[in-house]
């Protein structure tokens, strides 16, 4: 661990994805605290103070009813976070799963199983996701569901990948000829060897995760306010171009550094954990 | 030539099996739904009766395989059913709202490949130089951030900062144009209207460009890493021997090789931009399946949503399709080969 962060912080780029990811999860943790208007999380209204540029009161403006942004930031980042996490505390488990077995069982198993995979991979993650929320309520839990269930294949895929190149090494092979079961062999042999692709690959899909959920609450299909969100903020700022700028390009900024941020530290990782795919 | 035609038949098979697929996923997350469609379709005023009719019209009330059944039979009719939101067939509303989505994801593919691929060339080359960095960090960029933000700054700065380019839009009110394609670069032409073709053109420059970033930062990077792959081989060592001119190498010996990865994931990258172009026409109000989609999918209209997202998921098939026969012809090994070699 300590090697891997000096490591990490030798690369002048990746050292600022790690500073820019602990930033946002120290903002997002402290955001009651630090946030200047904690209150403004809610549905509250300041028709006094509303639609302000920036200013030393409010460093990035007030919204339409007057909330400070910078304090809804904060919290957005919460929103944003916690979905990540979750969706890839459920997708990673359920895909590296399904690629293990197809990738190590071979045969009709991995027929099966890797067509279902194609199919899903087959539509757009966000018009799947899209089409999950228009059957269902928008909501933070079901858009966690949407964002999950399209999420999982690509862990599938590659955990397969990986798994099928690795059935035909030399370890594998001894632990089936002194007896051990196609489970052991699976996750306590094989799945070690994927562990940095996977690990790798949660960093950037952070990011990535980030993205789509705040596309969906963009598009109004996603989070509903009054929680804060980083997508529905741009969206609404959107029609109110370019005179207030600052209600669209500040929440904007915000998702661009969040997961500019989780890129170069994947990046980073991909290359201290010698993934090379 | 005959070992393409076997590539093309095994996947055509491989398309066919995903969209039989595609259509139960699709038809799965439709009777998922929680409630009762014909109520949902008729609203909360209509009597039990023409509930109870509905349900009988739509096969409702019959075994879930049943429902399957007709589904795919009107399917392969053609019949994709009629759209609630505009009491049209749902095939008319998106042969008049998808020629445009396609427009710009096209126009935003050529941008990604005419852009990306040089970009990851250029830092291929230069590897470990000024820039190489800053390619690396611009593609990064790229990808950082949803096609919306990029939609969002790319009019603050050039439409209404430097009002270089319109602000929203296919074309202006002044120039009528015949649909014929429904793309209005390809009907512009087809009319002799070049002035037309030129106005098309200004106002597809920034959603095409707010689209393609995160595919041009996609293709760089792949780019660069399979060239610089390539680098290592012998034979470059060999080609830098005999003095040929570095442009040279980089152009023929190190970049061919390492384009044919490279196009397998720009035909993913394709697909996701089908999604994403959902984002950039909302904020460029570009008149294309988006708004239909996002419409129909507020309003629950379940034919329309099933229609649309099977259109997206056969593009898709599709632009893999062609792009695995365009490596098949690059690839002269696949090329040349008498075996069997999907």
């Amino acid at each position: 661990m300590k090697r891997a962060i000096r490591i990490l912080s030798r690369n002048p780029l990746s050292a600022l994805g790690l500073g820019l990811v602990v930033l946002i999860v120290l903002a997002a943790l402290l955001a009651p605290w630090i946030a200047p208007y904690p209150d403004h999380n809610g549905a509250v209204v300041d028709f006094l103070n509303n639609n302000k540029p920036p200013s030393a009161r409010n460093w990035m403006g007030t919204d339409l009813v007057g909330r400070d942004i910078f304090s809804r930031i904060l919290y957005a980042y919460q929103t944003s976070l916690v979905l990540a996490v979750v969706v890839l505390a459920i997708a990673t488990p359920i895909g590296t799963v399904v690629g293990l077995i197809a990738g190590y069982l071979g045969g009709w198993t991995e027929t099966i199983l890797m067509r279902v995979v194609d199919v899903f991979l087959s539509i757009p993650p966000l018009v799947l996701a899209l089409a999950m929320m228009g059957v269902l309520k928008p909501t933070l839990t079901n858009a966690m569901l949407a964002v999950t269930a399209m999420w999982w294949p690509w862990y599938a895929r590659l955990v397969y990948s990986i798994a099928r190149s690795e059935r035909e090494e030399g370890y594998v092979l001894a632990a089936e000829v002194i007896g051990a079961g196609t489970t052991h062999i699976a996750f306590r042999e094989i799945l070690p060897n994927c562990l940095p692709a996977i690990i790798t690959k949660m960093t950037l899909d952070m990011g990535f995760v980030i993205i789509i959920a705040s596309s969906l609450s963009f598009l109004g299909l996603g989070v509903q306010p009054p929680t804060p969100d980083l997508g529905s903020m741009v969206a609404e700022g959107a029609n109110y171009l370019p005179d207030s700028w600052w209600l669209t390009v500040f929440p904007g900024l915000a998702i661009l550094i969040a997961v500019f941020g989780f890129n170069l530290l994947g990046d980073g990782l991909r290359d201290v954990l010698g993934v090379d795919r | 030539m005959r070992s393409i035609v076997r590539l093309l038949a095994h996947r055509l098979l491989v398309a066919a099996v995903v969209l039989v697929g595609v259509s139960m996923l699709i038809f799965g997350i439709a009777r998922v739904i929680p409630g009762d469609p014909a109520r949902i379709a008729l609203g909360p005023r209509a009597s039990a009766e023409q509930v109870a009719d509905l349900r009988a019209q739509m096969h409702l009330d019959e075994p879930i395989v049943v429902q399957y059944g007709h589904f795919v039979a009107d399917l392969l009719r053609g019949d994709l059913g009629t759209s609630l939101y505009t009491n049209r067939p749902v095939t008319t509303d998106i042969a008049q709202f998808l020629p445009a989505t396609l427009e710009l994801v096209i126009v935003a593919g050529i941008m990604m490949i005419g852009i990306g691929l040089p970009l990851g060339m250029l830092a291929a080359r230069y590897r470990g130089r000024f820039a190489d960095h800053l390619i690396r960090l611009v593609s990064l960029l790229g990808v950082s951030a949803p096609s919306f933000v990029w939609a969002v700054i790319l009019v603050l700065l050039f439409a209404y900062f430097l009002p270089l380019f319109p602000i929203a839009g296919r074309i202006s009110d002044s120039y009528t144009v015949p649909t014929v394609t429904g793309f209005l670069l390809v009907d512009t032409l087809l009319a002799g209207n070049i002035r037309a073709f030129g106005n098309a053109a200004w106002h597809i420059v920034l959603p095409a460009f707010a689209l393609a970033l995160s595919g041009i930062g996609q293709a760089a990077r792949l780019t660069r890493a399979n060239m610089v792959e390539t680098y290592d081989k012998p034979y470059i060592e060999m080609a830098q021997a005999y003095g040929f001119f570095p442009a040279r190498i980089a152009r023929i010996y190190a970049f061919k090789p390492s384009l044919i990865p490279s196009l397998t994931i720009i035909g993913l990258d394709f697909a996701a931009m089908l999604g994403s172009a959902f984002l950039v026409e909302a904020v460029f109000a570009w008149p294309g399946l988006s708004r239909y989609g996002v419409a129909v999918i507020l309003r629950k209209d379940l034919n329309a949503i099933m229609g649309t997202v099977l259109i997206i998921a056969l593009t898709f098939v599709i632009v893999n399709i062609i792009v695995d026969l365009l490596i098949a012809f690059l690839n002269p090994r696949i090329r040349h080969s008498t075996r069997s070699s999907a």
